[in-house]
């Protein structure tokens, strides 16, 4: 994703685990503690005093991870925004898959979207979670929101495809 | 079974069941049970209030293996690596506490009139900060994420490391062992000590590795069994039990110090509250009020210069005047190495008057202590520091006009 311009220090607390923080644009610090035993703490940094946490929240496993993915996920959309504007002529477009679509329960693959248009889907969005990069294997389900990457041309051809409106 | 046997269940039994009680007690109180077990050993020492009869020995050696958890569990929850790292990065911290609070222990002793054994005793027990009771408060207090608690760690880890060289010195010092004896006491230990730390960084995944963590049984018996017996070679060795055990802790690391660190948990817990209680035994309750107001007066005087201490690591390495508080507040607790070094003196017949009086002082400290430490976490005391921040800025400002 590019080249990390944001500082991440790192810094051991000897008896306890370590403790990754950094400070963003607007001035905040936000931290992570992890701790030797496993556990994770989100920790956030007062404005007034920025030695001090203002707030400390424990984070299992699978919220750690459903975090990161959150976080990953809408700064992925976030940069592919920021692409739309950079490349002349390149778009990114939310295709809701069709109740009627030929492609629900079928795979990713089996579109040949990218062979056949030279758009590239790049995630699905599927109950308010982000799929980045699915794999050809991918499996689509009623309701998901493909993101495709391409012409204006090749993203109408997706969206004719995923409809069933061109035979696949 | 024998009568003896009988009454040593009883007691034991009692005694244990008595300090689980506490133990709940103190917790809703927010209060660490050391003080607790110190005051249930005072009140069936001599002289308590229901002296124990048949299980004094068996306490005795209880308390010995309480000392030699304690420490193991202690070398346990560092690396060799973080201890070096920390000695290159914090050096002057560890010196300026070293300084700051073992001189007042010592010079306090002198101005009691004590001998300079007594002094050397009194400066270990007023140096070290108790790293398991400050560990709980920053714990509770949500503070591990603050950035002056590293500051706060690494003077713990180096206190606790330059005890692996306090420890056989007082041990020497304390056996009468001549100066030449006593200097190769002390060589010995240095070279121990660094040969572990280097073999440790080095070999400590073999070490590990040679210990399997599949079977829990194993691991514990062998654990347990390397530690009392590099322990009892190292006591032999007057290097003492505890830094053995100590160095046991540090050269074990990786999944293996992790099982162990779960597997001797409760050991630990019930070994290391036998200790407190033995101390608490060896000290006679009738020679407490004798020694309350020295205690008191050490008891401010040490807690000052930690707090003194605090600040300056903290300020070295960077953190506001808020987070200069908070680190001096919490470094103020004495707890288990101050006892463990006043049990050396014990043992070895110092002045009398040196048990109650530690156990004064760290019943004052260890209770005062992480109670202070909230202090900085009040409204009014954040508006004080927050007026005195402004009040530096604004002397300062005149000074960077005329530049």
């Amino acid at each position: 994703m590019g080249i990390v311009r944001v500082r991440v220090e790192q810094t051991p607390l000897p008896g306890i685990g370590v403790r990754h923080d950094l400070v963003t644009s607007s001035g905040r610090t936000v931290g992570v503690v992890s701790h030797r035993n496993g556990r994770r703490d989100l920790v956030l940094y007062d404005v007034d005093d920025p030695d001090s946490s203002l707030a400390s929240i424990p984070l299992t496993d699978d919220e750690a991870e459903a975090l990161a993915d959150v976080l990953g996920a809408s700064l992925m959309l976030g940069q592919l925004a920021g692409l739309r504007q950079q490349a002349a002529g390149l778009l990114t477009e939310q295709i809701a898959l069709p109740a009627g679509s030929p492609f629900v329960g079928r795979l990713l693959g089996d579109t040949r979207a990218r062979s056949r248009t030279s758009a590239s889907i790049v995630a699905v969005l599927r109950d308010r979670e982000v799929i980045a990069s699915p794999v050809p294997s991918f499996r689509f389900e009623a309701n998901d929101v493909v993101v495709a990457v391409g012409t204006r041309q090749g993203l109408d051809g997706v969206t004719a495809i995923l409809a069933g409106d061109t035979d696949g | 079974m024998n009568h003896d046997t009988t009454i040593l269940l009883i007691e034991i039994g009692a005694l244990l069941f008595g300090l689980g009680m506490l133990g709940r007690l103190g917790r809703r109180f927010g209060l660490s049970p050391i003080p607790l077990y110190l005051l249930a050993g005072l009140a069936f020492g001599h002289g308590g209030v229901i002296p124990l009869s048949a299980s004094e020995e068996f306490i005795g050696i209880g308390a010995q293996i309480g000392v030699i958890l304690l420490l193991v569990m202690l070398g346990l929850e560092y690396s060799a690596d973080e201890l070096v790292d920390n000695l290159r990065s914090a050096a002057p911290a560890g010196l300026i506490d070293m300084l700051l609070n073992a001189l007042p222990g010592a010079a306090f002793a002198l101005v009691l009139g004590w001998d300079w054994k007594a002094a050397l005793v009194l400066a270990g027990i007023t140096w070290v900060s108790s790293s398991g009771v400050i560990a709980k408060v920053l714990g509770d207090l949500g503070r591990v994420g603050n950035r002056e608690t590293p500051v706060i760690l690494s003077v713990l880890v180096i206190e606790d490391l330059a005890m692996a060289f306090y420890l056989p010195i007082a041990t020497a010092v304390l056996a009468g062992v001549g100066l030449v004896d006593g200097l190769g006491t002390l060589a010995v230990a240095v070279v121990t000590v660094i040969a572990v730390l280097v073999i440790a960084i080095r070999y400590g995944g073999e070490i590990s590795d040679f210990m399997s963590v599949k079977d829990p049984e194993a691991l514990l018996l062998s654990v347990l069994g390397m530690t009392l017996f590099i322990a009892g070679v190292a006591g032999e060795l007057k290097v003492s039990e505890a830094v053995g055990a100590f160095l046991v802790g540090i050269a074990l690391s990786g999944p293996v110090a992790h099982h162990a660190v779960q597997m001797l948990s409760p050991l630990r817990d019930l070994f290391a509250a036998v200790f407190f209680v033995f101390f608490g035994l060896s000290t006679d309750p009738n020679d407490m009020p004798g020694v309350i107001l020295p205690a008191l007066a050490l008891a401010v005087l040490t807690m000052l210069t930690k707090v003194l201490t605090g600040y300056l690591a903290a300020r070295r390495a960077g953190i506001g005047l808020p987070g200069q508080v908070r680190a001096g507040l919490a470094l103020m607790p004495r707890g288990e190495f101050s006892v463990v070094i006043a049990g050396l003196a014990v043992a070895y017949g110092v002045d009398p008057r040196l048990a109650p009086l530690a156990t004064a002082y760290v019943l004052i400290t260890v209770v005062t202590g992480p109670m202070l430490a909230r202090l900085p976490d009040y409204p009014w005391f954040k508006e004080i520091v927050r007026k005195r921040m402004a009040a530096r800025r604004t002397v300062k400002k005149p000074l960077a006009a005329t530049d």
